[in-house]
């Protein structure tokens, strides 16, 4: 096979079929945000520190900034559109309302897909080690108590509901 | 910032892989989870005429247990390290590093292959290879070599992979009942890169030490078991006025680096106070 510049693939977001042809230079979120126009995923840092990218890959949370669109050939992406509109995570998405755990907002999509790893396969866990699982999207406003707060009681929900059992 | 140009090429089998390389030779990347070589070309501190991608390369995957040895691929995620009941049971040392590995969402792209091959110093699988005595296979279209951990990291970032050569597999001891483990780190949070990290490993025999291997990273340009801190725990009982030789030794095997994250006697210190706690995980395994 031949090295090229630019190349032409096909991936589903958010269910949805894509055909493209992107410069392999491109990375997965600059084509999401500014080919498809799901700006719900935010570039920070662009080196994988801050983590407001963060998106699913064949239902698997990775960095959108250090995964090259061109490398979404064929797999199945979702974004925090696609998992607000399914209602998949709709209990974390109201909790973090209900206790207003957001400043500014920058982080909070990534935020919501790293949780939502979580929240799949439900466990006990306790403060420090959600904390420890979030530490990858920690910016700058330093107010995480309420974020905390948010993912351990849609966990403890979750575990009441028996979620676990799926 | 944006990644420069560069020419990209998909890989599906490892002889496709070595061909490219030799034709584009240093100019070619591999780029396996990218989760260092990606920040790297967003910071344009690498340029980079192409990257030969190997995620396709099946036969770069897997673990598994072979005769007295782990065979792990290496495309292996941290991700998968960590979740492996293969890797808890038979290199628990790996089991509890990979969790330090950075962040959930890079340690399931980060590749086992990429963090050996990049030794960066801050890393802790490159040390934990150094304390399992660890066996690394680099393949070239010539043929394939095999070269201890300790021999193939030479250096800050610099190993003793040639430009024609991908590392392919590592070779794990199995866990037997005399090796016990200890593992601690510092870093400002938790998955950043490691300011002072130590992995060890010891073979123990009648409570008595017949090999310690403490391998400090972060603070040290490279990964290497420190000797003097091995000498001192030859054929000694297990004791809390071992562990205190132990400390004092390793001063002699220390030569921190004075960054922003510390100063080097500040390093040495803390140094001394991880391998007090990894000594006394050793004791009371």
């Amino acid at each position: 096979m031949d090295a090229v510049t630019r190349a032409t693939i096909t991936l589903s977001v958010n269910g949805e079929p894509i055909a493209a042809t992107v410069p392999v230079r491109q990375h997965l979120v600059d084509f999401l945000r500014e080919d498809l126009g799901l700006t719900g995923s935010h570039l920070g840092c662009e080196h994988g520190v801050c983590g407001a990218c963060t998106v699913r890959v064949d239902g698997i949370a990775v960095r959108g900034c250090l995964m090259l669109t061109v490398q979404a050939d064929g797999r199945r992406i979702e974004t925090i559109e696609g998992l607000s509109e399914s209602g998949a995570i709709a209990d974390l998405q109201a909790e973090f309302v209900a206790r207003n755990a957001l400043q500014c907002g920058f982080c909070t999509s990534g935020m919501l897909i790293t949780a939502a790893a979580l929240l799949e396969r439900p466990r006990a866990m306790s403060r420090g080690e959600i904390r420890e699982h979030l530490s990858g999207n920690y910016c700058r406003c330093t107010g995480y108590q309420a974020i905390v707060d948010a993912v351990a009681s849609v966990l403890a929900g979750r575990i009441a509901a028996g979620a676990g059992d799926r | 910032m944006k990644a420069p140009n560069f020419a990209y090429l998909r890989a599906t089998d490892l002889p496709g892989a070595l061909a490219a390389l030799d034709s584009y030779g240093t100019g070619a990347r591999i780029l396996a989870g990218g989760q260092s070589l990606m920040p790297a070309l967003n910071f344009r501190l690498d340029v980079p005429e192409v990257l030969i991608d190997i995620n396709g390369v099946a036969a770069l995957t897997g673990i598994e247990i072979q005769g007295d040895v782990i065979r792990i691929g290496a495309l292996t995620r941290h991700a998968e390290l960590e979740a492996s009941a293969v890797i808890a049971a038979e290199a628990p040392l790996l089991a509890a590093a990979v969790r330090h590995v950075a962040h959930p969402a890079i340690r399931n792209r980060g590749t086992i292959g990429g963090s050996l091959s990049l030794a960066d110093p801050a890393a802790e699988l490159p040390a934990c290879m150094v304390a399992l005595e660890a066996e690394l296979v680099l393949a070239s279209s010539a043929g394939s070599r095999t070269i201890g951990a300790a021999a193939f990291f030479r250096g800050l970032f610099e190993t003793d992979r040639r430009p024609n050569e991908i590392l392919v597999e590592v070779r794990v001891k199995r866990q037997t009942p005399n090796r016990r483990h200890g593992f601690a780190e510092l870093s400002r949070r938790h998955g950043d890169f490691a300011v002072v990290g130590i992995a060890c490993q010891a073979d123990v025999a009648d409570a008595k030490v017949a090999a310690l291997r403490l391998v400090v990273f972060g603070s040290e340009s490279f990964p290497r078991v420190a000797s003097h801190a091995a000498a001192a725990a030859q054929g000694r009982v297990l004791s809390r006025a071992l562990r205190d030789d132990i400390v004092a030794a390793l001063l002699e095997d220390l030569d921190p680096s004075d960054n922003l994250q510390g100063g080097a006697a500040t390093k040495r210190q803390w140094a001394q106070i991880l391998a007090g706690r990894v000594v006394a995980q050793i004791t009371a395994a």
